[in-house]
């Protein structure tokens, strides 16, 4: 294949790549800025959603796309249940201290990765894609449902930037992530509002992992790689920043997809790392992050 | 004149150390009662204690024979307590807009309330649109008063309203807090200037050490100097 279709190619996995971390980043950012909470346990949610992705659909006979859209409903459902669970047993109970609440992460992390593989098994399972298209390029033909998982990435980034700047709830939750002392004293029951930011952090991870799985297949270890990245994005682009989440996404995105094919994916990791490494030093506050007041 | 809201016995503490001990005062209907008292003295937790944002051990802060205490910190407000803040606190990323409509969520207040609010300072209404952050010290301070007006509350808090402003912006405060007064609000003023609190105030209270060591009436303060340098340290 000639360079520029080759970069084409590359461009696009990469856009499918940056659009799933975009949204998966965006819980985490949003646990963090709202709430002050690193969630280490955030790339279990995405297991978790890949996993329910594939039971729901298992469960379900008939057309794959019966199947996926259940468990594009269920599987997020079912994950923000628990998020609210874990908030309420663990973290609620730990006043959300930002130290106390790292280390409850971490073994909440454990918790769910062995009950996956205590009941999902090790073995990595295939979710059927709802429907299968190729778009025939002058060059190459490209799977549909990829530009579709763009596509649906795109339009839950809009919606959750509605919600947020546009909504009651959304101001709510900005004004407790500005103050959350002044917000208690203007009426705003705190405690509700974390407990939803879990929740919803949570769900946005089990949808990009239902909107991928598809594409790899759901195993019991795969919220590793989607953790790491997320922290790399929201690192980059400013934690509790929507802009910065997507803007970084779409650099780590864009530049793992192309580097992994010209190089390797090794390097990638090894670039998005070092990028972090100088957005931490130049610039604490990431891209688009406000200062520490 | 009945009392708008009584406090005895307030212990408070935070984490280990103590602050207020054993503090009581009352506050009646439509009066501008302020705390003076030295940096440290527990002005700022007394206010602090009432929104229930630092919880009391002991003690007792009753609202209308409603005891605040018992209250998760989000329901206070709901129960007629408005708290304007030290430094004023604004949701600094959010317009002045959002400001004044988070406190009219607090008790479901409307348009009315809102326009009302407005009328009391103007100048916001031109500044609707812009970031809080962005506004001068001043009208910061209006949007802080305002956002608490939005309540409608029957106890109103200021902690430090002046701090850092210009004299016509001072008077415009003392002209607000004297026209709630008017209208039945209750008012705890803390101040650290003593000729803020003069021209505004019907009694004082003299905090030390997380106690309340005197409560006088405002003309007594003009009679006897020497109790504001005993308790404040200058006259």
């Amino acid at each position: 294949m000639a360079f520029g279709p080759h970069l084409l190619l590359a461009t696009l996995e990469g856009l499918v790549t940056a659009a799933v971390l975009a949204l998966t980043a965006l819980g985490l950012s949003l646990v963090f800025g709202v709430m002050r909470v690193v969630n280490v346990a955030h790339g279990e949610f995405f297991m978790l959603g890949a996993v329910l992705a594939w039971a729901v659909a298992s469960a379900f006979g008939g057309h794959p796309a019966v199947g996926f859209v259940a468990a594009l409903v269920v599987a997020p459902l079912i994950v923000g249940a628990l998020a609210l669970v874990a908030d309420l047993l663990v973290l609620k109970r730990l006043n959300y201290n930002p130290e106390a609440t790292i280390v409850a992460t971490i073994g909440l992390l454990y918790i769910i990765q062995q009950a996956a593989l205590s009941f999902y098994g090790p073995e990595a399972r295939p979710v059927e894609a709802p429907f299968s298209y190729r778009v025939l390029l002058p060059w190459f033909g490209y799977s549909g449902y990829k530009l579709a998982v763009i596509g649906a990435s795109i339009l839950l980034l809009l919606a959750t930037w509605f919600v947020l700047a546009r909504t009651r709830i959304g101001m709510v939750m900005r004004a407790t992530q500005y103050d959350s002392e002044t917000a208690q004293a203007f009426g705003i029951p705190v405690d509700r509002v974390y407990a939803g930011v879990f929740a919803v952090g949570a769900m946005l991870a089990a949808v990009a992992a239902v909107l991928i799985v598809p594409t790899s297949q759901a195993h019991y270890l795969m919220g590793r790689d989607p953790l790491l990245l997320s922290f790399i994005v929201v690192i980059i682009g400013g934690l509790g920043s929507l802009r910065g989440t997507v803007v970084a996404a779409l650099l780590i995105g864009v530049s793992d997809g192309i580097i992994s094919v010209f190089f390797s994916p090794t390097l990638a990791k090894i670039i998005a790392t070092l990028a972090v490494a100088m957005v931490l030093v130049f610039r604490p506050q990431g891209l688009f992050g406000t200062a520490a007041r | 004149m009945a009392d708008a809201l009584v406090i005895t016995g307030l212990d408070c503490f935070y984490e280990d150390t103590q602050i207020l001990y054993g503090l009581g005062f009352s506050l009646r209907q439509g009066e501008v009662h302020c705390l003076l008292g030295r940096n440290g003295a527990g002005k700022t937790t007394a206010l602090k204690a009432i929104m229930g944002l630092v919880p009391a051990r002991a003690g007792s802060i009753r609202l209308d024979g409603v005891e605040l205490t018992e209250l998760p910190p989000h329901e206070v407000p709901k129960a007629g307590v408005a708290y304007v803040p030290q430094g004023r606190r604004l949701f600094a990323e959010m317009t002045v807009a959002e400001n004044i409509e988070i406190g009219l969520m607090a008790r479901n207040k409307g348009a009315a309330v809102r326009d009302a609010v407005l009328d009391l300072f103007p100048i916001l209404r031109e500044r609707l649109k812009q970031r809080s952050g962005t506004l001068s010290g001043g009208e910061q301070q209006m949007l802080a008063m305002a956002r608490a007006l939005c309540l409608e509350p029957q106890v109103l808090l200021l902690d430090e309203p002046t701090e850092g402003l210009m004299p016509s912006m001072i008077a415009k405060i003392r002209e607000t807090v004297t026209r709630l007064r008017a209208r039945g609000v209750s008012t705890i003023l803390v101040e650290q200037r003593v000729d803020a609190v003069l021209p505004v105030a019907d009694r004082v209270s003299f905090i030390e050490n997380g106690r309340v060591r005197e409560t006088v009436e405002v003309d007594r303060l003009r009679d006897e100097p020497e109790l504001v340098k005993r308790y404040v340290g200058v006259s």
